[in-house]
């Protein structure tokens, strides 16, 4: 499969990446902005996403709440979502609406300030801050995805602290905030646009030059800290969560390479025999053959800069206890470090990753953010073309070799939940690690 | 063009690009099987699905969970292969065989590299019509079943949804109790229950087997008549659910989650059933007071209160009457407010016409978003799959934007005031009994109840 693909750069440093499909009248449009939460200073967390929720609250020539009505009114549909590494905006229309959904872009890339107001700011933090509460506090779990990165990367690494923020980091942000964040990150420069599905060339690159043309480069943005860690934790490290869950849930991560690097695809074969689907090893023994699980999945974070996770993700049975879940889980860890995967497997995955890419290629949205993230990591959008023959390329000592050098006790962050009633508070103290800390949530 | 393009000149669309929803074919076979083929050849990938008169609406009483279970453990097993090596067959040409249960009916779904399409069919056919259901994967699967009700018990969206229909409901009513079943009713399930269900309702006639993708139809029906032609077995009896309310006044229900930081509200009652009249209408309606991010609820609890993250309503499609429902999640101390200008906007709905420009941001948006909704050969068998379960002319996709385009700022209003009632409004809140129960007595709107999970 050959995804068509054009690249020009502005003379402001946007890049812009043109996937035509004429298949359906659908057009994508995607932006990227190489911003994440990692970018944030001391004392903002959440920044990046509370901005986020900024950008739909309209610019020079937009009204207040008009950015998703005019989306709406075209037929479209239209999000953003923020990341540690970068944050994206998106909108599919009918192809005639190409117009509107470029020009809103560009209007709040070029103008957004004059259309914030501390009110609007207040009230995006109480929506945030609510949606902290659903997605975080009040809901069974909901912790780990803040858990889990400040377990595995070390403070003050940039993917350390949480990505939706605290409150009392929410609260502290301000207007200047907003004018500082957007001068030094939302520029032409720091970000890639790309369009897939049904428009005409040369009428697309007059609208991005008209649109997006006049738009002010940056004046560069601060670079990150040293990403870099070591190949591993350097140890096991522990974490016990007394929660209002139900049953125990174990979050067992794994250091590997960042996305792209050919040992990630390896890393990420590993993960697919270990949870991907029935067939997987975790899904096979654990929760069919001896019944300790009643789900595993395993899954990477695709980091592209200095270190990536590998986490396996399973839930007890009811009457497993977490001690039951970890061993259990582990003794498949150390199977897979100790005595390796075959070529099958290796097949399975590789036959199943490919089926998804080709069914997500469906999608002219899912097309254009694919492309936007090959252009943002590593310049090039056609990268994307060559993700199946990459994970073809894996072979049994490639996983095997990354196994065996990544599997090990010196590389295991082991997040688990426990129910707050079931579990003893005392006796659970007792498997945990002089390093561990016991959180009660 | 005639305006510059310039950032200070808003763009006009230009004219549409005709849009078609995808030709398909639809035959009988003579044993009764629903055929639907409809080929779509932009990539090599391929979706079959077929939908089975087999919901949970058709299950005996006392045996509620049999359906889902019973498609769940579809793919457990066949004569030649047993769910182990079945699965690994599978995965191995890059794909899965999915089965479970709808109220309005049971589906199998496979998507499938159209290369691989062959050798997975053969696979289908089986799982579809002689699965072996081993006694073991059962017992697991409940067991999987009750640990997913466990979970929802500390789960509060689902588990006021869970409760929201328990509490609207007329107590003989299958769409009181989840669609998967109850502790209860999933513990007492055996191996010969689903066996029986299986045998009573998974019958040619009663199954329409969908085929969306790179296919040539004629290959496609031939494959099809290879391994399903010789399927037999009589239509089985229709099912209709009773879809009563148990009153029709109001009243609130606390479900306790001590400590919790949101209330996670329900307001609604019982809707209106899938193949009314004014389906349009309700949809249009629904569209404006809280279907779209910029509907009227989500405006004023969001974007003018700061209340919640997200607010909207629905209604729940089934062929008898699902739940119509506005769902919010917001912070306790706030919960009486959210509930005061949710009922506002309900009320609102009914005593006065909606603005033109609220008419077409709804239809200009329902009727621009139709082909968006059709990019995926899934997407499109699941919607070819409502002509079936919902009887639905063979035109429906294509006269889906007139219709939907026709309907005026009367239709809007004659169908709230036909279809939302507020008087009989019951609410639903997950959450901190201790901080929200006095002031939810206070505003006085129906006898308040505390339950436990």
């Amino acid at each position: 499969m050959r995804i068509p693909i054009e690249t020009f750069r502005l003379e402001n440093g946007l890049f812009v990446t043109f996937s035509e499909d004429h298949t359906a009248p659908i057009a994508a449009v995607n932006l990227w902005y190489h911003v994440g939460s990692a970018n944030e200073r001391l004392g903002r967390t959440g920044f990046a996403h509370l901005f986020e929720h900024m950008l739909f609250q309209g610019s020079e020539h937009v009204e207040a709440n008009e950015h998703f009505e005019l989306v709406q009114r075209a037929g479209g549909t239209l999000n953003g979502s923020t990341w540690l590494d970068r944050t994206n905006y998106f909108e599919t229309v009918p192809s005639n609406q190409l117009g509107i959904a470029l020009w809103l872009e560009a209007d709040r890339m070029g103008a957004l300030l004059p259309a914030m107001t501390q009110q609007k700011l207040d009230t995006q933090r109480d929506v945030v801050s609510n949606e902290r509460r659903w997605s975080v506090d009040n809901q069974p779990y909901g912790t780990w995805w803040e858990r889990l990165p400040a377990l595995t990367y070390p403070d003050p690494h940039p993917y350390h602290h949480s990505l939706i923020g605290s409150f009392e980091d929410l609260k502290a942000a301000s207007l200047d905030d907003i004018a500082q964040f957007f001068a030094t990150y939302y520029t032409p420069d720091n970000a890639v646009l790309t369009i897939a599905g049904d428009f005409e060339r040369a009428e697309a690159k007059r609208l991005v030059q008209s649109y997006f043309g006049a738009i002010p480069r940056g004046k560069g943005k601060p670079p990150l800290p040293d990403m870099t860690l070591p190949a591993t934790f350097g140890g096991t490290l522990r974490e016990v969560v007394i929660d209002d869950v139900s049953l125990p849930r174990l979050y067992l991560a794994f250091r590997i390479p960042p996305f792209g690097s050919n040992e990630y695809y390896a890393a990420s074969i590993a993960g697919a025999v270990l949870g991907m689907r029935k067939g997987s090893r975790l899904q096979r023994t654990l929760v069919r053959e001896r019944e300790i699980a009643t789900d595993a999945t395993a899954f990477t974070f695709d980091l592209s800069k200095g270190a990536d996770i590998l986490v396996a993700d399973v839930t007890a049975r009811p009457g497993i206890a977490p001690e039951v879940l970890e061993q259990e889980v582990v003794r498949e860890i150390d199977r897979l470090r100790i005595h390796g995967v075959t070529q099958s497997e290796v097949d399975r995955a590789v036959a199943l990753i490919g089926t998804d890419f080709v069914v997500s290629m469906q999608q002219a949205g899912e097309r254009a953010d694919q492309l936007s993230r090959f252009a943002t990591y590593f310049g090039d959008p056609s990268l994307i073309s060559d993700q199946m023959r990459r994970y073809r390329s894996v072979t049994v000592d490639d996983v095997n070799r990354f196994a065996a050098t990544r599997l090990g006790e010196d590389n295991r962050a082991l997040l688990m939940y426990i129910p707050r009633e079931g579990g003893d508070e005392t006796s659970s103290e007792d498997t945990i690690d002089n390093d561990a800390a016991l959180v009660t949530a | 063009m005639t305006t510059t393009i310039s950032i200070a000149n808003r763009p006009k669309p230009g004219p549409a690009r005709e849009y078609h929803f995808p030709v398909f074919e639809r035959t009988t076979l003579p044993n009764g099987l629903t055929l639907i083929i409809a080929p779509t050849h932009s990539l090599p990938v391929v979706t079959v699905f077929a939908i089975v008169d087999a919901g949970a609406v058709t299950e005996p009483v006392g045996h509620e969970g049999v359906a889902q279970l019973t498609g769940r453990a579809l793919n457990e097993g066949t004569p030649k292969y047993d769910g182990e090596a079945l699965t690994d067959y599978l995965e191995q040409l890059g794909t899965s065989i999915g089965g479970g249960a709808d109220w309005d009916s049971a589906s199998l779904a496979m998507t499938v590299l159209s290369d691989n399409l062959d050798n997975a069919f053969v696979h289908f056919a089986e799982v579809l019509i002689t699965p072996t259901f081993p006694a073991a994967a059962i017992e697991r699967l409940k067991g999987e079943r009750i640990a997913e009700l466990m979970q929802i018990e500390s789960e509060p969206r689902e588990l006021a949804d869970e409760k929201f229909d328990e509490y609207i409901y007329e107590r003989t009513s299958r769409f009181r109790l989840p669609l998967g079943g109850t502790k209860e009713s999933v513990a007492r399930l055996t191996r010969s229950e689903v066996t029986a269900f299986h045998r009573a309702r998974f019958r040619p006639s009663t199954t329409t087997l969908i085929i969306v993708g790179d296919v040539d139809s004629g290959v496609a029906t031939k494959m099809v008549e290879g391994a399903l032609g010789a399927w037999t077995g009589d239509p089985a009896p229709k099912a209709t659910a009773n879809d009563r309310p148990v009153r029709n006044s109001r009243a609130v229900r606390i479900v306790r989650k001590e400590d919790a930081p949101q209330s996670e509200v329900r307001i609604g009652h019982v809707g209106v059933p899938r193949t009314h009249p004014d389906y349009f209408s309700i949809t249009v309606m629904n569209a404006v007071m809280g279907g779209l991010f910029s509907s009227r609820i989500n405006l004023n609890l969001r974007e003018a209160h700061g209340y919640t993250y997200g607010a909207s309503s629905s209604f729940d499609w089934r062929r008898e009457a699902g739940p119509f429902v506005v769902g919010t999640a917001v912070a306790s101390d706030v919960t009486v407010p959210a509930i005061r200008e949710t009922l506002k906007e309900i009320d609102r709905m009914r005593t006065e016409p909606i603005s033109e420009s609220e008419l077409s941001l709804a239809t200009s948006y329902l009727e621009g978003v139709f082909p968006i909704r059709y990019e995926t050969t899934a997407a499109i068998a699941s919607a070819l799959a409502a002509l079936t379960v919902y009887d639905l002319p063979a035109d429906w996709y294509d006269s889906y934007r007139t219709r939907m385009s026709a309907v005026t700022v009367d239709d809007v209003l004659t169908a709230a005031r036909a279809h939302v009632h507020p008087e009989a409004l019951q609410i639903v809140i997950v959450g901190d009994t201790e901080a929200i129960r006095e002031p939810l007595e206070a505003l006085a709107f129906g006898p308040v109840d505390v339950v436990s999970p």
